[in-house]
Parts: C-alpha cells; sequence; structure tokens
C-alpha cells in the first residue's frame, strides 16, 4: 500500500476564499455524471430529447394545419409551427433545468445519498453544485442542438440568428438552474416539490407560448411579462426569425440578472442545502 | 492544540454539542485523539455516536462546541480536512449508477488524484476487499458484507491518515468480522488513526487502545478497555441462570455475596472478583442453579454499571 504515516500532519488553513466550500474540483462531478449517464441512465437523456420534438410535430404540424399562417415576432406572417417552435424549445429549456436543479438535486441528496459521499471526499458543496449545474446545462444544450436541427430540417428556421437560439437556451436554462438549487435548499420534504410543478405548468400553458399575450387584459399581461418563461419564449422566437432589437437584449439581459441573483441565493444556501 | 502531555491531538473535542430542534443528540462532548490511537465511541443505538462522526468529517454543523482535525476546524476548512479523511459511514453509500471498479475510481477523482495513480490504487484495494472478480459488477449484485468491503476499500482510495469508520461491522457475519479486523490492524500498524463506533463490546476490547462509552449524547466513561473494566467493574463476573420465575427468589438468597448483583430477566450477574469462589459460597447456601459460568468482566458489564442498561436491546 501507500507510505507509512507517521501520526497525521498538522494543517495549515487554506487561504483561498471559498477553501471551505470549494475545492476547484468540479470537473470530478462533471466526470462521474457523464460516467454514469453512460453506464446507467442514458435512455432517460434520449426521450428527454423527443418530448419538445413530439410537441412540435403533434402542435405546430397538426394543429397548424387549422390555425395557419401568424403573425410573428416583426409583425410578418409565419407559420403556426414557426411561431410555437422557439417557445416549446424555451419551455424544455426550463423544464430540464428545472427538474435537474430541483427533483434531481433533492432524490441524489435525501435518497441516492450520492451527496453525501461526495461531502465525504475532499469535495466542497460549491463543486458540486458547479458541476450538477453544468451537467444540467450540458444536456439543455444538446438537447437544443438537436431541437435546432429538427426544426431547420422542418424548415421553421429561416433566420442565420435561429443559431444563437442554441446559447440562449442554456443562458435561460443557467437561470432557472441557479434559481431552482437555491429554492431546493429550502425544501424539507418530498411534497413541497410538488409546488414546483405547481407554479410551472400554468407558466408553460400561458407565456404566450401558443398565442400572443394581447389576449390578455392589461393587468395578466403584465403579471405574466415579470414571469421567466415569457422573456425566454420572447428571446428564442425573435432568434427564430431574426428580429433582434432591443426588446432582445432586455430578454437577455433579465437572464442574465436571474442567473446572477441564482447563483449568489446558492452559493449562500450551500451549507443549509449540503451539510444538514 | 499542544495540551498538557506536549503532544499534539490530531483530533480535539471540547464541549461538542448538536441539537435536532430542542433534542439535543450530542450534549457537551470532550476528547482528544492522539496520532496513530485507535479510537472508540461506545454507545446503544441513538447515544449521538453517528453525529459526532458525521461533525468530525465536517459534514454536519455542529450547534455549539469547538472541534479541530487536524489543527483546522472541518466545518470551516472541510475539504483541506476530508482530503485526510477516510470516511465509512454507518449506511453504505455507494454510487448505484457506477460499477464495482469505478466507484473507487471516481471516489479517487472526487479528491483530485490522478488517474495514473487510481489505476493501480482502486486494483489494489480491490484485491484488498477481495472483490477482485467483481470489477465490471453493478453494485446490485453485491452482497451486504462485499458492499461493506467496497465501502471500506473505498474510504482507503487516498490514503488517509485518519479513518473514521462508523459501526464498520454491523450486519457481517463473523468471519468477515474478523477479517476486517485485520485489515484495520494493519492500518493501525502503518500508523493511521482509527476513530471506530461500535455497540459491539468484543469489537471495541479488540480494536480500541482507548474509548469512551456515550449515552444518550453524553460520555459516561473514558478510558482503555482495561482501565474502564477495572474502574467500574469487578475482575470476574458469575452468571447464574435459575429458570424463568426463580430468578427474584433466588436473587434475595445471593445478598451479600461478591461486590455488586445485578438481576437481568433471563439470568443474575454476581461480580467478584473470584467468581468460584462465590459459586462455591451460593452452593453452600443451598441454591442450586441450573447453568452457572464464571468469565472474566467485560466492557458490557461496564456499560451495564454505568446506565442501567444492555448495549444491545
Ligand atoms: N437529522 C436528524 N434529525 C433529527 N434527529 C436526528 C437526526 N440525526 C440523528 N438524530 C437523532 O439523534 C440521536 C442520535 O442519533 P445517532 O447519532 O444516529 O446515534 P447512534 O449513531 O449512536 O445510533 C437519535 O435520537 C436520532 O434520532
Ligand atoms: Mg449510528
Amino acid at each position: 500500500m501507500g507510505p507509512v504515516h507517521d501520526g497525521a500532519p498538522h494543517l495549515v488553513p487554506d487561504g483561498r476564499p471559498l477553501a471551505g466550500l470549494y475545492s476547484r474540483n468540479a470537473r470530478a462531478v462533471i466526470a462521474r455524471g457523464l460516467l454514469a449517464t453512460r453506464t446507467s441512465n442514458w435512455t432517460v437523456m434520449v426521450s428527454g430529447f423527443f418530448e419538445p420534438v413530439l410537441y412540435l410535430l403533434s402542435m405546430g404540424i397538426g394543429l397548424g394545419a387549422l390555425v395557419g399562417e401568424v403573425a410573428g415576432p416583426g409583425g410578418q406572417e409565419i407559420s403556426y409551427a414557426a411561431y410555437i417552435a422557439p417557445a416549446l424549445l424555451a419551455v424544455s429549456a426550463m423544464n430540464g433545468a428545472v427538474y435537474d436543479s430541483t427533483w434531481n438535486v433533492f432524490f441524489k441528496l435525501n435518497f441516492a445519498k450520492l451527496y453525501q459521499n461526495m461531502l465525504y471526499t475532499s469535495l466542497g458543496p460549491l463543486d458540486v453544485a458547479i458541476g450538477e449545474i453544468f451537467l444540467a446545462l450540458l444536456r439543455g444544450f444538446l438537447y437544443a442542438t438537436g431541437f435546432t436541427v429538427v426544426m431547420a430540417a422542418l424548415g421553421l428556421a429561416t433566420s442565420p440568428w435561429a443559431l444563437l437560439m442554441v446559447p440562449a437556451s442554456v443562458l435561460i436554462a443557467f437561470g432557472f438552474a441557479a434559481v431552482g438549487m437555491g429554492i431546493t435548499s429550502f425544501m424539507t420534504r418530498f411534497q413541497q416539490m410538488d409546488w414546483i410543478g405547481f407554479a410551472l405548468l400554468p407558466m408553460f400553458l400561458f407565456s404566450a407560448t401558443f398565442y400572443p399575450l394581447t389576449v390578455y387584459p392589461e393587468p395578466v399581461r403584465w403579471f405574466i411579462q415579470a414571469l421567466p418563461l415569457w422573456h425566454g419564449v420572447e428571446l428564442l422566437r425573435q432568434l427564430g426569425v431574426g428580429q433582434v432589437g432591443p426588446a432582445t437584449l432586455g430578454h437577455l439581459a433579465y437572464y442574465l440578472v436571474m442567473a446572477a441573483a441564482g447563483l449568489v441565493l446558492t452559493t449562500v444556501r450551500l451549507r443549509a442545502l449540503f451539510l444538514r | 492544540m499542544p495540551n498538557s502531555s506536549g503532544y499534539r491531538a490530531v483530533v480535539s473535542a471540547r464541549n461538542l454539542t448538536k441539537r435536532f430542534g430542542d433534542f439535543t443528540a450530542v450534549d457537551g462532548i470532550s476528547f482528544e485523539i492522539p496520532a496513530g490511537e485507535s479510537f472508540g465511541l461506545l454507545g446503544p443505538n441513538g447515544a449521538g455516536k453517528s453525529t459526532i462522526m458525521r461533525m468530525l468529517g465536517g459534514v454536519s454543523r455542529r450547534t455549539s462546541g469547538e472541534l479541530e482535525v487536524m489543527g483546522l476546524d472541518p466545518e470551516r476548512q472541510g475539504p483541506e480536512v476530508r482530503a485526510h479523511l477516510g470516511v465509512v459511514p454507518q449506511q453504505d453509500n455507494l454510487d448505484e449508477e457506477l460499477r464495482v471498479r469505478d466507484n473507487l475510481i471516481i471516489y479517487g477523482r472526487y479528491f483530485g488524484l490522478p488517474m495514473s495513480y487510481l489505476r493501480p490504487k482502486s486494483a489494489e484495494l480491490l484485491e484488498f476487499a477481495q472483490l477482485g472478480d467483481k470489477a465490471g459488477a453493478r453494485i446490485g449484485e453485491l452482497s451486504g458484507g462485499m458492499k461493506r468491503r467496497l465501502t471500506i476499500a473505498r474510504s482507503l482510495i487516498n490514503d488517509p491518515g485518519i479513518l473514521l469508520l462508523d459501526e464498520p461491522t454491523t450486519g457481517l457475519d463473523p468471519q468477515a468480522r474478523h477479517v476486517l479486523w485485520d485489515r484495520l490492524f494493519r492500518l493501525k500498524e502503518r500508523g493511521t488513526t482509527l476513530v471506530l463506533t461500535t455497540h459491539y463490546m468484543d469489537e471495541a476490547e479488540q480494536l480500541c487502545d482507548r474509548l469512551i462509552v456515550v449515552d444518550r449524547g453524553r460520555i459516561m466513561a473514558g478510558g482503555s478497555p482495561a482501565e474502564l473494566i477495572r474502574a467500574h467493574s469487578s475482575r470476574e463476573v458469575l452468571e447464574l441462570r435459575f429458570g424463568a420465575g426463580r430468578n427474584a427468589s433466588a436473587a434475595g438468597a445471593l445478598a451479600g455475596l461478591g461486590e455488586r448483583i445485578e438481576v437481568l430477566p433471563d439470568r443474575i450477574l454476581v461480580y467478584a472478583d473470584d467468581g468460584e469462589a462465590v459459586l462455591g459460597q451460593a452452593v453452600a447456601r443451598g441454591l442450586e442453579p441450573a447453568t452457572s459460568l464464571v468469565r472474566r468482566s467485560s466492557l458490557e458489564d461496564v456499560f451495564l454499571r454505568l446506565t442501567g442498561r444492555s448495549l444491545i436491546d
């Protein structure tokens, strides 16, 4: 075996900021995630890709045949499928990120005890959080790329700007994952996780996903425009047809702030989340 | 922190306290462990042993008190302290989504260890755990004993200076326990500091240089197994069984014999320095026990004396 110990040495405290929370080794958490996916759960991965594609086929192509053309972001007529496709991508980015940062984290924390075994090593909670968020974003990136390819193949992506939907989806996922993990730190029971689903479903249905916001009375409109998904839907929709302007930057800024706030919340709550 | 006798303790706890709500699981515990010692926490279920171990590893926050592991506070400097710790939690928490060998490799990656070190090390530890032929198996295919051995092998991946073992042999069959004790002896010989919890007195007697007896979050006594027995029990114990209904009346007739008499549901214990002599006196009083046994005092007797209860209920 290894060297013989002359007892245990006394250590000098590492003065690096966040040394108690972070050992600069998030890549080990990422390596574990990739290996686990390859070993055990690649089927879940594949099914996650198909979900928005199936929605697009049934609602965009099927329902779209009834609806016909609708007004796009710049006022020009586009097919219904082209109208909802970016919205479906935003929803998929949101759902994936929220699932990974809430249910998945809660399960690995309390049931699979995965984080317990990570935290008994020299990993700190911040390594675990960064690694898990990165894995969620990588997954989101792959799904977004696949979905954008499908859109292009169906002739729904008409502008070169549409390529930017991929990084924009990753940013959307980042915002939701950072906030989601912070929220999970307040959860103590599985039942509380149901509240998250409760918040997501109406947001999915009403955030101008399937029809424009103009059908709502003014106060409802304001409320929806304050919620994150609407900004994601608008951001991707504008990129999808290349109608880029100051509003696009506004939506981007919304997510940058959301991600930053989520990261601060998550970092502050790391001890509460992981060290109970 | 240096102490009166000059050595520097690798673990030092002062008034360590942990409350869950208004329940106090660990209630002002103090102890020090010098390097290379094998230190035990002996106590029944619910005594607070696992809670103490989690605080030592820096994965549970203490409510109050001071704690240093290798000179640092594990709560503030968790990653740095744990780089030198090996941890065997009470419940195996192997990574079910990875295969056996990958469990060791990935765990080593968590310590930032390079593959060039981990490849030979994982092979060596699989041999150590007698799992060489299971390297590619899934965790779900392992027996309970195999999982325990893998968890222990995993805890050694970073060549720890301090090994924290929470009930390392609970649930193992006697042979597997002896194999494990042998491995732990070897680590001890190499200078590894062992901190282990157990509710098996024979394990504590076999493995621990020194131990504390913990009950309801408090230290009842501390010392080497021999010191504890000397201080809290007689040299020998006479165990008498009279059959269920007659224990109480027999206990009356035994009054005054030995140093102390303990009446348990199934037997009577008479504490004395010479058990055979006391047995002779009992027979001379006309008592006819169904069975009698003279044995040396053990930590179980110490625990019974200190708390009025058995270790294993
Ligand atoms: N997370 C927790 N929340 C509430 N109570 C706990 C928690 N962990 C342990 N306890 C309680 O603290 C006491 C000590 O538990 P533990 O340290 O596991 O004891 P032992 O390891 O000696 O059996 C028990 O009464 C247990 O129920
Ligand atoms: Mg325990």
